[in-house]
């Protein structure tokens, strides 16, 4: 019987990055090994699904009801981005003579409006003389169910 | 190639991050107050003209402001380290070199940086945009100019927030220096104002010029550094901290890189300590702690992070235990496994005397602590540092300080969210 070698022919290399391993998230019992060891995944994590920005990126709560046509309600929150540039159609945070209001933003033919999504509220056209600005995007809208 | 070092510094931080929440204070004069409503440490434009000063006692301007309808807030530090922490992770997508100098300062290194020009213009205008901070960009070839860059930039309307000293011709080098007095100079202080006055040395370009070895047999080896970094010549590294009474550094570099967090806290314990020991050693308190960590940027094959966060002292403390207890929770949180660590440190900011404390009345005092510092300081003069330390015992304390005048956690707090 051949005596083996135990010095390996090259040299191994050793690997400038570290080797990341999936995490393997429930036992692993003797036997047969599960099938879906192999396809194991980071979980998904909401900050990543709904933070596009995280420098930019602000939450604030929503007061009154003057966009329940979005499905936006008292008390939800919004997600908000000020990288986002707005634009026509967007729902955003403005500040209108130094007040913050959420409208979906309407830019057309040098016309710029606040427009509610509630018949009660008659739109706003931004005028001469207004102190306006887009504070930024509503990116999402977290509304409780419970 | 000259250095191009930048200096990024918000404009009126603590005012501009309470304005941000509160549209309706845009014109309205404004005054932070630091912990427990003591003196004033940010002022809006309109404060500054009627004449509140910077580091003033609030009973004594608190008629002026009163008469003048100025709001007076209490610091928010809470706020403020969140909106910082902002502000320097986008500052650091601009270059591999960055040096946070304090809570609302960073310099940034620029050198080399294709169309410099307009890159500088699109940081303050990302900053604005993404944070809802002005703030001002100096840029020099080190970081004592740069550092006067942003004061002319400041001062300047017509700068638009960004001044290149680089760009100066020798003689217009001469006259900006001429115009600006010695005390807006980084770490000439009062005293120093007064006692080079007194050798004739009023301007900047006066120190620029002044006789060398002269001027470090009168003043030291450190104002001949700052004479050579106003001539061009960088002598202060982007690394080197150079500590002044606002703030106390303790890092340093790992003999071999670090991967495990019990390491770390370990490391960091000490650094806590070794600052707080520098706290207790002027007499002061802090109310602000910061800790980064650092991989090894000359191993660019290795995954590099570099993550920071400032967190705000409950009550202002030169308390080792209770400073710890934050610095290990905060390692925590930026903790991250499958690096190499190279390099870790604390900050600590927000600097007061300890007889600027207002004792909350509400608030237990703990004199004990005190003398229990006392006693460990004693120790360790007389044994050696490191004969008593604080272990990492992982405690977790939750105070909220109690302030009349702050402005809820916008950004920190679920029930704090702003209502829109």
């Amino acid at each position: 019987m051949p005596i083996l070698s135990i010095s390996a022919p090259n040299p191994i290399p050793i690997l400038p990055n570290p080797l990341v391993l999936d995490v393997c998230g429930w036992p692993v019992v003797a036997g047969f090994p599960s099938p879906a060891a192999d396809h194991s995944q980071k979980r998904i994590d909401l900050n990543d699904q709904l933070v596009r920005n995280k420098a930019a990126t602000f939450l604030f709560k929503v007061k009154g009801d003057s966009m329940i046509g979005a499905g936006i309600y008292a008390n939800d929150m919004l997600v908000v981005d000020r990288s986002i540039e707005p634009k026509h159609n967007n729902i955003v945070l403005a500040v209108l003579n130094n007040e913050f209001t959420v409208k979906r933003f309407y830019r057309r033919g040098g016309v710029v409006k606040l427009i509610a999504e509630n018949l009660i509220y008659p739109p706003i056209v931004i005028k001469e003389g207004d102190d306006f600005s887009v504070w930024g995007v509503v990116t999402y809208n977290l509304h409780k169910l419970l | 190639m000259t250095r191009q070092i930048a200096l990024v510094d918000c404009n009126n931080f603590y005012v501009s991050c309470e304005r941000l929440f509160r549209p309706d204070l845009k014109n309205t004069p404004i005054v932070v107050l630091s912990n427990n409503d003591g003196c004033v440490v940010s002022r809006s434009n309109e404060a500054k003209t009627i004449g509140i000063n910077m580091g003033q006692p609030w009973f004594e301007c608190k008629r002026l402001a009163e008469e003048h309808g100025v709001l007076a807030l209490s610091s928010n530090y809470a706020l403020y380290a969140d909106l910082s922490n902002r502000v320097m992770s986008i500052l650091a997508e601009y270059s591999p070199r960055t040096e946070i100098y304090s809570i609302d300062e960073c310099f940034v290194d620029l050198t080399g940086m294709p169309k410099l020009h307009d890159t500088s213009y699109q940081i303050r205008e990302r900053v604005l945009q993404w944070t809802g901070l002005p703030v001002c960009v100096g840029i020099g070839p080190t970081k004592t100019l740069a550092k006067l860059a942003n004061h002319v930039a400041k001062k300047h309307p017509r700068s638009r927030g960004v001044f290149n000293y680089n760009n100066l011709t020798d003689a217009q080098q001469t006259k900006l220096l001429n115009q600006i007095t010695v005390d807006e100079v980084w770490g000439v202080g009062r005293r120093l104002t007064k006692r080079l006055s007194a050798h004739g040395i009023t301007s900047v370009q006066d120190l620029r010029t002044a006789h060398t070895p002269t001027l470090r047999a009168e003043f030291g080896v450190v104002m001949e550094k700052t004479q050579r970094e106003l001539q061009g010549t960088a002598c202060i590294e982007l690394e080197d901290h150079v500590p002044d009474k606002q703030q106390i550094i303790s890092s340093r570099s790992f003999g071999k890189p670090v991967t495990s967090l019990p390491v770390l806290q370990d490391a960091l314990s000490v650094f806590a300590a070794t600052a707080c020991e520098k706290l207790r050693a002027q007499n002061s308190h802090a109310a602000l702690a910061q800790v980064f960590l650092m991989t090894n940027r000359f191993k660019p094959d290795l995954p590099q992070y570099n993550p920071s966060m400032a967190v705000p002292l409950p009550m202002p403390t030169n308390d080792s235990l209770v400073i710890n207890r934050w610095v290990q929770h905060v390692a925590e949180l930026l903790w991250r496994d499958g690096y190499q660590y190279k390099k870790a440190g604390i900050m600590l900011g927000d600097i007061l005397p300890v007889q600027v404390l207002q004792t909350d009345l509400l608030e237990p005092v703990e004199p004990s602590a005190t003398k229990l510092m006392q006693a460990i300081d004693g120790l360790n003069s007389r044994y050696g540092r490191g004969t008593i330390k604080v272990s990492t015992g992982g405690l977790r304390d939750e105070w909220a300080m109690r302030q009349e005048r702050k402005s809820p956690n916008y950004t920190t707090q679920w029930d704090a969210v702003p209502a829109v």
